[in-house]
């Protein structure tokens, strides 16, 4: 089976993108290289093609009573043209995937990761029994852009009929992009302001195009790693998976146990304290500690594994992100990562690595 | 692809250059491309014996980590210092030499050739450029 192609595929060809597949689509890793288009986004703005992201329309008159059962945050409390990050849980609390909802006053949007993108539709097909929900898969008609970095809110200045740069963080709005309809929401995953944009496939190169006149860096999915890895957001597939509930991942907040009945709460009420925990660590010296590693305590015992690891770019530090157990999970904890049969001193370090200054 | 005629190659993207009987090696302006600016390199000591084909070494980029492959057989008699930290002097490594110059500045070890050991094995230059063409590079 050959994977999806954005419609900004070509694109990144042309512009000597190195192609890989990812989630069951051909997308760009990388341009200039990952330092090279990492810094910009802390610095000025980058660009991201988000494309193989789901995204799935919720309406009918039990929308908000559907997703309240599936997703682990407060959908009720939403304002018109909020988003909201939650989870999707199994009964026993395991994460299915991590999610972004979208409120608007006729219906919802959920995005969900490329990579969960049957599993979460057919999840959404078992729920839905005896609810009167219209759910849509519309990730084949739209294109999905994120522009991230201090400079943002600039290159975004007249490109929308709505004045976009007065979002709120966290909101969206339905908007017009050269009279085409469009949504625009004050939302990313690299630690910086931002804005992403869903358009109609016919106009994603073109919007695309329109950012990289106006100076954004075009990044593929290698720097989206290293700054959500700075920034410390988990990744599904590494910090998040089925065998993980939200409370070890340090999702808790994201958690609203006395929203209602949903799936997953009563397990999730119950969870274990015992099971190990997310922390970061700082790893002394420049070689990173990769995803799988081993980490032991001062004993010599089995402390945990590590999740995500890389060379930091922007920090200039090699930081990972594990899961450790509880007692090990104190800011201050030293450890000690075996990679490849060598020894790296860890240190637990408090999360998010990285956080912008507030403007 | 400008790969130097006077060295020769492993499939494994390492290149020797012979001068008496020590090999210079680095890795090639291939290799540099597909990982991207270099963070990490472990090199091995002086005085340590190489075997043809086995691992002495460790590169990474921000991405990879790669095993560097000994393209010859012999023994470590110098090592590129300006790549490596130097924790006496308080100095940093300096990895820039491998991603801008990987075939002069950026050399890595000088082995001296075990006894019968050559480089009759290793790729040509064509040779080289032949498989990274077939690798569709």
């Amino acid at each position: 089976m050959s994977n999806l192609r954005t419609p900004l595929y070509q694109w990144h060809v042309d512009h000597k993108a190195r192609m890989v597949p990812f989630g069951g689509w051909d997308m760009p890793v990388q341009y200039a290289g990952v330092v090279a288009e990492h810094k910009p986004v802390r610095t000025a703005a980058g660009l991201f093609d988000i494309s193989h992201m789901a995204r799935v329309s919720v309406g009918g008159p039990d929308a908000l009573a559907f997703l309240e059962s599936v997703f682990t945050n407060s959908v009720a409390t939403m304002k018109d043209d909020q988003v909201r990050y939650g989870l999707v849980c199994n009964e026993a609390g395991g994460i299915l995937d991590d999610v972004l909802v979208y409120r608007w006053p006729y219906g919802f949007s959920v995005v969900v990761n490329a990579s969960n993108r049957t599993k979460i539709l057919a999840w959404f097909e078992k729920h839905r029994v005896g609810k009167n929900v219209e759910i849509v898969d519309q990730t084949d008609r739209t294109a999905m852009v994120a522009v991230q970095g201090p400079k943002s809110v600039e290159l975004v200045a007249g490109l929308f009929d709505a004045d976009v740069s007065k979002l709120k963080y966290y909101y969206a709005t339905p908007t017009l992009y050269c009279r085409q309809p469009c949504v625009v929401s004050r939302t990313g995953y690299t630690g910086e302001d931002g804005f992403e944009v869903i358009v109609e496939n016919a106009y994603a190169v073109s919007l695309w195009t329109e950012f990289v006149s106006r100076g954004a860096v075009p990044c593929g999915l290698g720097a989206r790693d290293t700054l959500r890895l700075e920034a410390a957001m988990p990744l599904y597939g590494h910090e998040l998976n089925e065998e993980t509930n939200p409370i070890q991942a340090g999702l808790g907040w994201a958690v609203k146990l006395d929203k209602g009945e949903f799936i997953g709460r009563p397990a999730l009420a119950a969870a274990d304290p015992t099971r190990p925990v997310r922390v970061g660590l700082e790893i002394e010296g420049k070689r990173a500690a990769r995803e799988g590693s081993p980490l032991l305590d001062a004993d010599g015992a089995v402390a945990g594994t590590i999740t995500s690891g890389s060379f930091c770019p922007w920090l200039d530090k090699s930081l990972a992100m594990a899961y450790v157990r509880p007692d090990l999970a104190s800011v201050g904890t030293p450890l000690d990562a075996d990679v490849r049969g060598s020894t790296l001193a860890a240190t637990v370090v408090p999360l998010p690595f990285y956080k912008r200054a507030k403007a | 692809m400008s790969n130097p005629a006077d060295l020769r190659y492993s499939p494994t993207h390492e290149w020797a250059k012979l001068d008496g009987d020590v090999v210079t090696i680095g890795v090639t302006k291939f290799a540099v491309e597909q990982l991207t600016e270099p963070t990490f390199l472990e090199l091995p000591a002086v005085g340590k014996a190489l075997a043809a084909g086995a691992a002495f070494g460790i590169i990474e980029s921000v991405k990879s980590t790669s095993d560097l492959n000994s393209p010859v057989t012999g023994t470590v008699v110098e090592r590129n210092e300006r790549l490596l930290d130097d924790k006496a002097k308080k100095r940093a490594a300096d990895l820039a030499p491998v991603n801008d110059d990987p075939f002069g500045a950026g050399w890595m070890l000088k082995v001296k050739l075990a006894p019968g050991a050559t480089l009759d094995h290793l790729l040509t230059a064509a040779q080289y450029d032949e498989q990274l063409a077939s690798d569709g590079h």
